[in-house]
């Protein structure tokens, strides 16, 4: 069957037989940032968005998505302009092996969409189906509360939020 | 010419961290390998048992099935699967494949197929014929006469006792007469439980063949080369056959010292000639991988009146499992990584490692320092309470001080004698100090807390570890300039998401006058890299950070001369700074001039540095935890309200990476503490092997952590800097324990300490209280 949706903005289509997972359909294609920690569900690596929820691809048929919008972790932003909370989740040292946070930096997308100002305990629920091992969630908490400071400052100021910078 | 620091002791950004946040950064599996084989492996059912016949002629039909392997088609090589250097410290007592199963998740056979979908049918197809045995199930019994040997082939090596089920055995005991001169004697015995690793990325390994024939090994590892030599070994081929590449890991945490899947990855590649994955699930990784030891710890310790500690007597059986890697040294270090903190003048250790039919243990960040810690610090706490002094006053007053000694570092070491050595950077006083103040130790302690069911209290526990096996690590680095200013670092040391690649280039950095931005690390390729042993022993920025530091000397030195050779000045004063050589008369040249010119123009050379590092100590980082916890009385439940973590790791190289660490290693210690644990039925099957049933803590169960680096000076470390990555996980078990009797009175010595283990003691003590 042909599936067909919008992926990281553009439209896309792929020939699949049914069972397959949305998040094998997306590695096979090459979008690599969803990661496989467990295949239950559990630990929110895998996450993207569908129609700007944070889903578990691990469990999510492709064909569940058709007609729909995915955004990846490649679609929220590139080395070269990435989004605010890519930046500062560097920024703040919550990344150390990085294989939980492409899904724990959609997850953030989705609450700073619904959530502008979020406070410590909306950060604490968003991202609670991002399992991370490596850094006890400290640095991530900053993180997103920075990048929520910056993209109302940027707003208020009528631009885009900040972009690039210098490596330190 | 001392110069102020530049780039070390600052927190700059990770220098992968940004490929990773926007999903570019690429694990094993980010790749395409044409004509990939999917490989699976059928796991025993059994927890002890013979295979007397296995047929695979219904899965060979399955189509896409390319190869099965069992014990009759590999060499019968005795090995160890502990990723440590040669010669291992941990017997030889493991097969690639072998006709026997000791724990349920023990591997029988290899399937590699063209799909996943092939690959597991084909596993659930194959018909094993087993001969079950009676499995040992309980460590303290099986080193009974009766019980069932579980190494009984003849060609394992290096078993202490394979009649006793003993895999290791280890003590030593300094001092006479003890406990002679003691006014008290504490007598505890403290038990942990099974626990694994949980990296995020499981273990997946590749394997594919180059233009030579070579066999290439693309894997989650943390010990690059140790794979190359060990696989080598296993498969009885040539190491000039073996390439072992280290793409980025999605976590290791010791699970991944371990050469777990690397054979019989390339065992299927060797037999079908073609690529091949395996990727382990959740509930494999949980299962089939490494744990942590479980630990029986008997510790006993004298104390006299006036606030001295006499005597330590501490008797260790560790459960290893099936098989013994790492068992001898993680036993070896709850004793060496703890008893030196505090003196005393009779020190008595002994350890003994025992198999039984359950998981294997392994490496697991702490390294058998967790365990012992979980007990020595939970004592302190009791001998202060006897006296009833402040714990932090008793620990003030007995923990070991800078320029001393402790005769355990002599005494012992890793899988042999230590190295002795006193210490020459201890910050431990004040980490108490800033701890102290930071949880409200003085209001809080002690005190009466707390409404109706739901008590407070606070606890502490101090802490050390090592940097490094002394006079067996080593480490190396090449550093090699390029036209515009920049270098390529390439080395051995292994980032598994520590960090280290960005700490490594900040060192270089430092010592070329450049950002760190300017350094473009290559790391862990056993076919571009020099050697190091990886990332292990807490010895990456110790170790591997000196040999980086020399390194780069080399190039600086080389790129003096070069300039002064230009300038026609003598560089002797010259410095290094932002991209330019300063003279010390003011001339300047930038680094690319001096680039261009050693390359294309005079008396051409490749400027570059080649070094090696071994250390003869292994300087301990310290640390001093706090925490205040809520207990509920009716439901048992405890809750970390907020955790202080203080420590002295020398010089952080970056402060913010450190933190992470720090942060990282308590809430696992944390999780491990209150609900981590692998559990059993009857027949030794584990219940719990994914995370809907083995729980790790999330952003919901975390609390508040705050981390206080406390800078000192290590004079053998680069830039003064010693370890930090394992110590902290080591704190939260007895410094939860010690707040938990704070706040209720009641003291756990059976980890972890969830609901169900706080209310029944809660019970106990009010039917004794009704008894009398």
């Amino acid at each position: 069957m042909k599936l067909e949706m919008k992926l990281n903005g553009k439209d896309v289509s792929f020939e699949i037989a049914g069972p397959e997972l949305l998040l094998d359909l997306l590695r096979d294609n090459g979008y690599f940032g969803a990661k496989r920690g467990c295949d239950n569900g559990d630990c929110g690596s895998c996450a993207v968005q569908v129609d700007g929820k944070s889903i578990c691809s691990c469990i999510y048929f492709a064909g569940q998505a058709h007609g729909r919008e995915v955004t990846t972790i490649e679609g929220l932003g590139t080395m070269e302009h990435p989004h605010a909370l890519q930046e500062t989740f560097v920024e703040c040292g919550a990344v150390q092996c990085g294989f939980c946070i492409p899904g724990m930096l959609l997850s953030a997308k989705e609450l700073l969409d619904e959530c502008p100002n979020p406070k410590d305990a909306d950060i604490r629920e968003a991202l609670d189906g991002n399992l991370c091992r490596c850094t006890g969630y400290t640095k991530q908490f900053e993180a997103v509360k920075v990048a929520a400071k910056r993209i109302i400052e940027g707003k208020s100021k009528g631009r885009k939020p900040a972009r690039g910078g210098k490596s330190r | 010419m001392k110069q102020p620091l530049v780039t070390v002791n600052k927190s700059v950004r990770k220098i992968d961290g940004l490929s990773m946040a926007t999903g570019r950064a690429q694990y094993v599996d980010d790749v395409h390998v044409r004509g990939m084989l999917w490989a699976k492996l059928l796991a025993s059912p059994h927890a002890h048992a013979k295979i007397l016949d296995i047929d695979i002629s219904q899965a060979q039909k399955i189509p896409g099935v390319v190869c099965i392997l069992t014990h009759k088609d590999l060499p019968r090589v005795p090995h160890t699967t502990a990723g440590q250097g040669y010669p291992e410290p941990s017997p030889y007592d493991s097969y690639v494949l072998d006709k026997k199963v000791r724990f349920v998740g023990d591997r029988v056979a290899a399937v590699a197929a063209e799909t996943r979908d092939a690959a597991e049918r084909a596993v659930r197809a194959i018909k094993v014929t087993y001969e079950i045995l009676t499995p040992v199930l309980d460590a303290e019994h099986a080193m009974d006469d009766d019980a069932p040997k579980i190494h009984d082939e003849e060609d394992s090596l290096r078993i202490a006792d394979p009649e006793k089920n003993l895999a290791a055995e280890v003590g030593f005991s300094v001092g006479k007469n003890f406990f002679e001169d003691s006014d008290y004697i504490f007598d505890r015995t403290f038990v942990t439980q099974y626990a694994q690793h949980c990296p995020i990325e499981p273990h997946i390994t590749m394997a594919w063949f180059d233009e030579q024939d070579r066999i290439v090994i693309r894997t989650s590892t943390q010990v690059p080369f140790h794979a190359r030599r060990i696989v080598a070994q296993a498969l009885r081929v040539p190491v000039k056959r073996v390439r072992v590449i280290k793409p980025r890991v999605g976590g290791g945490f010791g699970a991944k010292q371990e050469v777990l899947n690397e054979q019989i990855v390339a065992a299927l590649a060797l037999a079908t000639h073609r690529p091949v994955k395996l990727e382990y699930t959740r509930a494999e990784e949980t299962i089939s991988a490494r744990t942590r030891h479980p630990m029986i710890i008997h510790l006993r310790s004298g104390l006299k009146k006036d606030g001295t500690i006499t005597d330590f007597d501490l008797d260790v059986i560790s459960n290893t499992g099936a098989y013994g890697t790492h068992a001898l040294t993680v036993g070896c270090n709850t004793g060496s990584k703890v008893l030196p903190l505090y003196r005393a003048k009779n020190v008595k250790f002994n350890m003994r490692a025992v198999y039984t039919n359950m998981p294997v243990g392994g490496a697991y960040r702490g390294y058998g320092a967790t365990q012992g810690a979980f007990a020595m610090e939970c004592l302190i706490d009791e001998m202060a309470e006897r006296l009833a002094m402040d714990p932090l006053e008793f620990r003030k007053r007995n923990h070991i001080r800078l320029g001393e000694s402790s005769p355990v570092f002599k005494a012992l070491g890793e899988g042999r004698e230590g190295v002795a050595q006193s210490i020459e950077s201890c910050g431990l006083d004040q980490c108490i100090d800033l701890g102290a103040r930071e949880i409200g130790w003085r209001e809080k302690h002690g005190k009466p807390k707390g409404k109706g069911p739901i008590k407070r209290g606070v606890g502490v526990a101090c802490l050390m570890q090592g940097s490094s096996i002394p006079g067996i690590d080593m480490g190396a680095a090449t550093i090699k300039m390029n036209e515009d200013g920049s270098f390529n670092l390439l080395m051995g040391a292994t980032d598994l998401g520590t960090g280290s690649d960005t700490v490594l280039a900040q060192i270089a950095a430092e010592v070329l006058g450049i950002r760190e931005s300017d350094i473009v690390v290559y790391s862990s390729d056993t076919d571009m890299t020099p050697f190091d042993v990886g990332a292990y022993a807490s010895s990456t920025t110790f170790l591997s950070g000196m040999a980086v530091k020399k390194a780069a000397e080399q190039a600086r030195d080389q790129i003096l001369h070069v300039a002064g050779k230009m300038l026609e000045t003598d560089p002797a004063d010259a410095i290094l700074q932002d991209g330019m050589v300063v003279m010390a008369n003011g001339r300047r040249l930038s680094l690319k001039e001096v680039a261009l010119h050693s390359l294309y123009i005079l008396d051409q050379f490749q400027i570059m540095g080649s070094s090696s590092h071994i250390t003869h100590t292994s300087p301990p980082p310290f640390a001093a935890h706090f925490c205040e916890v809520e207990v509920d009385e009716e439901t048992g439940q405890v809750t970390v309200l907020s955790y202080v973590a203080a420590v002295d790791c020398g010089t952080a190289i970056n402060p913010r990476l450190a933190e992470g660490q720090t942060e990282g290693a308590v809430l696992n210690g944390i999780s491990y503490a209150l609900v981590e644990e692998i559990c059993f039925d009857p027949k030794g099957r584990p219940r719990n092997a994914t995370w809907q049933y083995y729980k790790i803590f999330n952003t919901q169960d975390a609390p508040p952590i705050k981390t206080i680096l406390v800078p000192t000076w290590e004079p053998t470390g680069p830039y003064g800097a010693k370890s930090v990555s394992e110590i902290s996980i080591n704190g939260p078990m007895p410094c939860i324990a010690n707040a938990i009797y704070d706040a209720i009175g009641i003291r756990l010595r059976e980890a972890p300490f969830t609901a169900e283990k706080v209310l029944k003691a809660l019970k106990l003590r009010a039917r004794g209280r009704r008894m009398e």
